[in-house]
């Protein structure tokens, strides 16, 4: 892939300390900073709007999910037999058992409420996601801006690092380090836990990506004027890497970060789907698909529940995440 | 050697620098292989013996006396350092081992993974069956992605905001947003269950006949590859157009070779460099991608003979199915940079 980001030389200005990302102004409009172009671009582009707004319901349902729950569904780990075949253990009705009150059926087998689960395991999916990104990102920033600026042994040593951690046959190793992980760790347990844990491992091994991507924008970044007259006013290193270019670092590594979201969303769930996720009874997505595989023969509306939703949110923060890269990209290809 | 105007220099200088390069990857693959080794056996062995578990315990089950548990820890070389442990470990595999405990002696032959704790049966065993399996569902898919995906996205770029490019640039984002385990099960209760297209055998031995393992394959194959075949079109798209605006697709055009050579010989040709590159990348992704389509299909590949240990915290054949897939994921790396040699002139004469 291509470098997100390149701002023109005629930009190469020193740091505005205002200025949120990288280079100023890109087509000389006067008295725009780079945020206001990528804000007015982005509303010009109705799909990524589109994502974005679906991201930001989302969101507020993580957030608001008891709420929700408690006005359009049943407690997520309620049992409602009564809406079960007795003989077939299948909802009965039709669409999975899909009504008023149930809006997106019952789950076979347990009668448990779709809707509230699917509710409940937006929290999850969005927290360990979300939290992951954070991680990978600070990791990924750290070590690229280090590994960018030194050069030498430093560059060769990190970039090894990353290299392996990218080949890793990462989905077996984690599920295989969460199995013989405990359950009850750093005084957390429960849920907690597993969120910890998959919070930490999703994000570690995303890291590298991040790293990549800052790395090479911070090799193409030290040579720039700026940060010579930084050097030769006497700014230390520490002042060289975080305040002078850090900042230039902002756009890549949010558009890095908003299409790294979805990847741990599809991470999380298949970690869910093969029985290293969050531990039942806590409703999960990728859980809940793991359980339609036994049944979705005959029901397979509570196959399509959660893979849609699955779906849907991937593709929200997909096409968010594209439409502010094309907003934020100065060249404006793509 | 590198630059030398003479033709007949780089013919002889050409084969040389192309075997010096596959050492110098053939090492780094090594070394990464032994790396992610020993991370992996760090953890399996030594995590839980941190967090307060016993091997041992896991091995017998909870029942066990402590003079069980004692010979265990000695047959096993529990009590060792983790070098030690490490080096028996690797030694084992090419040459074999011994687990002793006074008298009482296991040889394991050579290539020796250690014992499963639930089944007792040499890892080997389960990982000789469980190879092919996943090996094929890789390769396979493989396969299609690269070729659908790289054929989508040629299209693409030159029919360049037409239907076609903006279907196959849609189709992209929505494979590259769907599960696979979901697109799996959907698959399968269209062709398998509704349609009764395609049968899917339940065990798939190297007994069984090619047709066998065509019709259980065909649906997985597909699955795979068209999650990652949507994102190679998109890339592929890119890089062709990035490339058909170089100048020296213009000499080439100006020169009066057919719009097919200058497509195939000159374009393509220098947009494969990078998308073998996100290829190599993408190899661990592709493991994970056959562990979930094992699940989703019930497969006995690598991939759910983890889960199924994972599930029974069956130590040594977690770590012998982690390492295969390192192994595999290594190999078809050197396979990449070969490919590398193959297409682009700079590394083979660099």
């Amino acid at each position: 892939m291509t470098a997100p980001l390149h701002d023109t030389p005629a930009d190469a200005k020193p740091t505005e300390d205002v200025a949120p990302a990288a280079g100023a102004g890109v087509k000389k409009v006067e008295g725009r900073s780079l945020k206001q172009i990528a804000w007015n671009r982005l509303k010009r582009d109705k799909v990524a709007l589109a994502g974005g707004i679906t991201v930001l319901v989302l969101v507020l349902v993580a957030v608001f999910a008891p709420l929700i729950v408690s006005v359009l569904g049943h407690p997520p780990n309620d049992f409602h037999q009564d809406k079960l075949d007795p003989l077939t253990n299948l909802p009965t009705g039709s669409l999975g058992g899909v009504s008023g009150d149930f809006l997106f059926g019952v789950e076979p087998n347990k009668g448990r409420d779709v809707f509230s689960r699917i509710v409940y395991g937006a929290r999850i999916s969005l927290l360990v996601a979300f939290l992951a990104a954070i991680v990978a990102v600070v990791l990924g920033t750290l070590f690229g801006i280090i590994a960018g600026y030194f050069g030498g042994w430093v560059d060769a040593l990190i970039s090894r690092v990353m290299d392996v951690l990218l080949s890793f046959p990462q989905l077996l190793f984690i599920i295989s380090l969460i199995s013989v992980l405990p359950d009850d760790l750093m005084g957390l347990e429960g849920t907690s836990v597993r969120v910890a844990i998959l919070v930490l491992v999703i994000g570690f091994f995303g890291w590298p990506y991040i790293g990549r991507i800052v790395r090479g924008q911070t090799l193409s970044l030290r040579e720039r004027e700026y940060v010579e007259a930084a050097k030769s006013l006497g700014g230390g290193r520490r002042h060289i890497l975080f305040r002078e270019l850090l900042p230039n670092l902002v756009a890549p590594i949010t558009v890095y970060a908003t299409l790294m979201i979805p990847t741990n969303i599809l991470t999380e769930a298949a970690l869910s789907f093969l029985g290293a996720g969050v531990k039942p009874p806590t409703a999960s997505w990728g859980g809940m698909l793991r359980d339609a595989l036994e049944t979705y023969e005959h029901d397979p509306m509570f196959m399509v529940f959660p893979g849609v939703t699955i779906f849907v949110t991937v593709l929200a923060f997909n096409l968010f995440g594209d439409g502010l890269r094309d907003a934020l990209d100065p060249k404006g290809t793509r | 050697m590198a630059g030398s105007p003479h033709k007949g220099d780089r013919a002889t200088a050409g084969p040389r620098t192309v075997l010096a390069y596959l050492i110098r990857r053939l090492i780094a693959v090594i070394i990464m292989v032994l790396v992610v080794l020993l991370a992996t056996f760090t953890v399996f062995y030594m995590l839980p013996k941190w967090a307060g578990q016993d091997i041992a315990v896991l091995f017998a089950g909870k029942q066990a006396g402590a003079e069980q548990l004692e010979g265990i820890r000695t047959k096993l070389g529990l009590d060792d350092p983790l070098i030690i442990q490490f080096w028996d470990f690797i030694k084992g595999i090419p040459m074999g081992r011994d687990y002793a405990n006074g008298s009482d002696v296991t040889h394991c032959p050579a290539p020796c993974f250690g014992y499963s704790f639930r089944t007792e049966a040499p890892v080997w065993e389960t990982l000789k069956d469980a190879l092919p399996v996943t090996g094929a569902l890789a390769a396979g898919a493989c396969v299609l992605w690269l070729g659908a995906g790289v054929l989508t996205g040629v299209v693409s770029a030159l029919k360049r905001g037409t239907i076609w490019d903006r279907a196959a640039m849609t189709t992209a984002l929505g494979g590259v947003s769907l599960p696979v385990f979901f697109t799996g099960m959907i698959a399968m209760g269209i062709f398998v269950h509704n349609l009764g297209w395609v049968e899917i055998a339940d065990s798939l031995s190297t007994d069984d006949s090619i047709d066998v393992w065509f019709q259980t394959l065909i649906l997985p194959w597909i699955v795979l590859a068209f999650l990652n075949a949507a994102m190679y079109a998109r890339l592929t798209r890119a890089t062709m157009l990035e490339v058909l605006g170089e100048d020296y697709i213009r000499t080439a055009r100006a020169k009066g070779l057919g719009e097919p050579a200058v497509i195939r010989r000159h374009a393509l040709r220098s947009a494969m460099t990078p998308i073998l590159t996100v290829f190599g990348l993408d190899l661990g992704v592709l493991m994970g991608g056959a562990v979930l389509t094992e699940s989703t299909f019930n497969l006995p590949g690598l991939g759910l003979e983890a889960v199924r240990a994972i599930s029974s915290k069956d130590l040594p054949v977690i770590l012998g199915v982690t390492l295969c897939a390192a192994l595999a994921i290594a190999v078809a790396n050197l396979v990449v940079d070969l490919l590398y040699a193959v297409i682009d002139p700079r590394v083979r004469l660099g």
